[in-house]
């Protein structure tokens, strides 16, 4: 057992704190205030390599390991979730699913690049009336001759606004359940492809989100990705992949929300003394330390199987689930140390909290997990 | 053209500790970074290696653990790293150190350009830059502001004086320090970064390198440190506020009682 980080882990971390510390950490307050999505700082994560960190070097990636893509998505999270956010869906659920599962002509096309930041991607799973039940889609795909026509809408999508391409999942077989689904890169510009932006969120105000309506979308077949009616399994691999930087990016936050928390309660003084020296409030403190010790470790012990090539699905679940919840408990006891400062925008704290909600819901929801936890642990599904 | 620059580095931290018997720097528990002039130097260095071609070599003379700061610079784009290290050099003031990096970079072959930072954050002096460029009898512009390129084996660069600027050509060899309004240094990419660790990084000793004996480390360092102390800390200026006639008689009673004016 080893709990050190590689030299080459240490030098990406070393890296990525630089980088966030200089173009994320003094702009996200200004980004979350304008719900202005963060283009300079995203084109510069495609200049510098950072979207590729974990992509195949033959695609222009990096091609490095697990532990280095949870890495960028911790210190992108101890900046800004949106940017997170915004890698995570760009990496995992897009570039990851087509290295994985596309062509060799799907991946020249596409992940040159995802990885390079002039392209962006999204992932179309979720619909108004479908979410944790998401095989009870209602988009569908039908064939016309070389191609496939699209119908149906899909909600709550992540860069959706942005993306040049999309992975949309839509129903080639509609009595078929989830063997009947299938996944098609869908390029923006297509006749009859549209998104609405979707403004009013609670957080992450940084990113963009998106409803996306297709109506009567000609796709041609060379987009299918994987095989027709595989979509489904797809859907549930990207999603391992997915949470895996949910749970990373979670733990970032968390320890930005904890590393304020130490410095205010050692600046504010009541009572005579800094309120760090209150037993409470040091209390709060070592509650959150290891809260997050604990949620980091689940993290690289899920990176840790993904290096070895281990099929990691319960681990990434019980760290996305643990770290999604862990987060929120996290932020609540950080704003508790600031006191009424901590409900203010003045400090970064009030944020954190806002975009700490989304982890429980996004990528199955916190009660999905324990679904599939349980799946693992029981061998008998409660999914109905 | 090959581009050297010479890079520190130095804690990170601008209250650096002096220890009062032995009057140098305590470094020990301060984490190291590379001197912020000489990431700018670095740079400079890699524009005009981006438009003029070439390569760019960063050296260093200090302890082994000196290697993460050229990395660093590898990190950025930097094509080549040397350092200069050897037990012999400890206790080098600024004439050895200049002496000494002078000496190191001639054993390195031809060179067209020399950048410095304009002074290191701990030390100070702003002398290492312009003693290198003595010790190697070429010209020297401090101070620099702006790089306008360089045509016909001849750099134009603008220099910050105190009145305001000149505008100085020189022809090549030439050395360089460079100030932080000449550029904004660029982060180390993802790409770089992984390329640092595995960068093979070229160490001189004192025996691969052409010194006189006697003029090197302490023994060729004429500085003598008589004495080090920590300056009062300034006491914070008094506000004086109210109505502006009343502020202003305030003000001159004050000044005349301090016997300022
Ligand atoms: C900001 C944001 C970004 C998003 N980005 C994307 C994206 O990029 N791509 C994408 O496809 N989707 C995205 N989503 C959608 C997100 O994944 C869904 O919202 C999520 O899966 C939950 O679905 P739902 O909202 O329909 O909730 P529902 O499925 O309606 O769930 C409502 C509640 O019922 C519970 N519940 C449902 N079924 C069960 C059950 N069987 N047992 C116990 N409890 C159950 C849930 O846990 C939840 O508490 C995003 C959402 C948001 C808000
Ligand atoms: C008596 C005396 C004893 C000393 N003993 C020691 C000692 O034992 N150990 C010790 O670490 N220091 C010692 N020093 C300090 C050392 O001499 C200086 O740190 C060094 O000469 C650089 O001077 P500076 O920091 O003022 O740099 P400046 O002259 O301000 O630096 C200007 C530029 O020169 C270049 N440069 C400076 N130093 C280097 C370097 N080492 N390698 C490459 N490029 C460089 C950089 O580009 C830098 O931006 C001693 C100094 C004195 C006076």
């Amino acid at each position: 057992m080893n709990f050190s980080y590689t030299p080459e882990q240490e030098a990406v971390k070393g890296m990525m704190e630089e980088f966030v510390a200089k173009e994320v950490t003094p702009y996200a307050a200004q980004w979350d205030k304008e719900e202005k999505f963060p283009w300079d700082t995203v084109r510069k994560m495609g200049e510098l390599g950072i979207f590729g960190t974990a992509l195949p070097e033959a695609y222009g990636g990096s091609g490095l390991d697990a532990i280095c893509h949870a890495i960028v998505a911790e210190e992108l999270g101890k900046g800004c979730s949106s940017l997170r956010g915004i890698y995570s869906v760009q990496i995992s659920l897009v570039a990851k699913t087509i290295a994985a599962f596309g062509t060799e002509e799907q991946k020249q096309k596409y992940l040159p690049g995802l990885a390079a930041g002039t392209l962006f991607g999204c992932f179309g799973l979720t619909e108004p009336n479908s979410g944790s039940d998401a095989a009870s889609m209602l988009s569908t795909a039908v064939e016309d001759g070389d191609s496939y026509i699209l119908n149906g809408n899909k909600m709550w999508i992540t860069n959706a606004g942005i993306a040049d391409v999309a992975v949309i999942y839509a129903k080639t077989d509609k009595n078929a359940g989830p063997k009947g689904i299938t996944a098609f890169l869908v390029d923006r510009g297509l006749p009859g492809f549209s998104t609405k932006d979707i403004h009013g969120k609670l957080g992450l105000k940084a990113s963009n989100t998106a409803e996306i309506i297709m109506d009567n979308v000609r796709v041609p077949k060379t987009n299918v990705l994987g095989s027709v009616g595989k979509g489904f399994a797809i859907a549930m691999s990207t999603l391992d992949n997915g949470r895996y930087t949910v749970a990373a990016g979670c733990v970032g936050s968390a320890q930005a929300a904890l590393d304020y928390a130490k410095k205010y309660a050692k600046e504010r003084n009541q009572f005579g003394k800094p309120i760090a020296a209150h037993q409470l409030v040091q209390q709060l403190i070592a509650d959150m330390a290891v809260d997050i010790e604990c949620g980091r470790l689940l993290v690289y012990k899920a990176g840790h199987m993904k290096n070895l090539g281990q099929k990691s699905t319960k681990e990434v679940c019980m760290a996305k689930y643990y770290c999604s919840e862990m987060v929120n408990r996290v932020a609540y006891k950080a704003v508790q140390v600031f006191g009424g400062y901590g409900f203010s925008d003045e400090y970064p704290v009030e944020r954190i909290f806002r975009d700490a909600r989304i982890n429980t819901l996004y990528e199955g929801t916190s009660q999905i997990q324990q679904l599939i936890i349980g799946n693992f642990e029981l061998g008998m599904s409660a999914f109905v | 053209m090959e581009i050297i620059v010479c890079i520190k580095q130095v804690p990170d931290t601008t209250e650096v500790k002096i220890d009062p018997e032995k009057g140098t720097l305590i470094r020990d528990g301060v984490p190291s970074i590379v001197n912020p002039f000489d990431e700018y130097a670095v740079e400079a260095a890699l524009r005009l290696k981006a438009e003029k071609g070439g390569k760019v070599t960063v050296i260093t003379m200090g302890p082994p653990q000196a290697v993460e700061a050229l990395r660093k610079c590898i990190a950025m784009g930097a094509d080549e790293a040397v350092l200069v290290s050897d037990r012999a050099f400890a206790g080098s003031d600024t004439w050895s150190t200049s002496y000494t990096l002078a000496k190191a970079i001639s054993s390195l072959g031809k060179f067209d350009l020399i950048l410095c930072g304009k002074q290191a954050i701990d030390g100070d002096t702003a002398q290492v830059g312009p003693g290198i460029a003595e010790h190697l009898k070429i010209s020297q512009i401090t101070y620099v502001q702006k790089v306008f390129g360089i045509q016909d084996n001849t750099v134009a660069a603008e220099r910050g004086v105190e009145s305001g600027y000149e505008l100085i050509e020189s022809p090549l060899p030439v050395l360089m320090t460079i100030d932080k309004s000449c550029c904004v240094p660029r982060l180390p990419s993802m790409m770089g970064t992984v390329k640092a660790l595995k960068k093979e990084i070229k160490t001189l000793t004192v025996n691969d390198i052409n010194l006189e004996p006697g003029l090197f480390g302490m023994e060729g360092s004429p500085t003598r440190v008589k004495r080090t102390f920590t300056p009062q800390p300034r006491k914070g200026g008094r506000m004086i506020t109210g109505e502006m006639h009343e502020a202003l008689d305030e003000l001159v009673k004050t000044l005349r009682d301090e016997k300022i004016v």
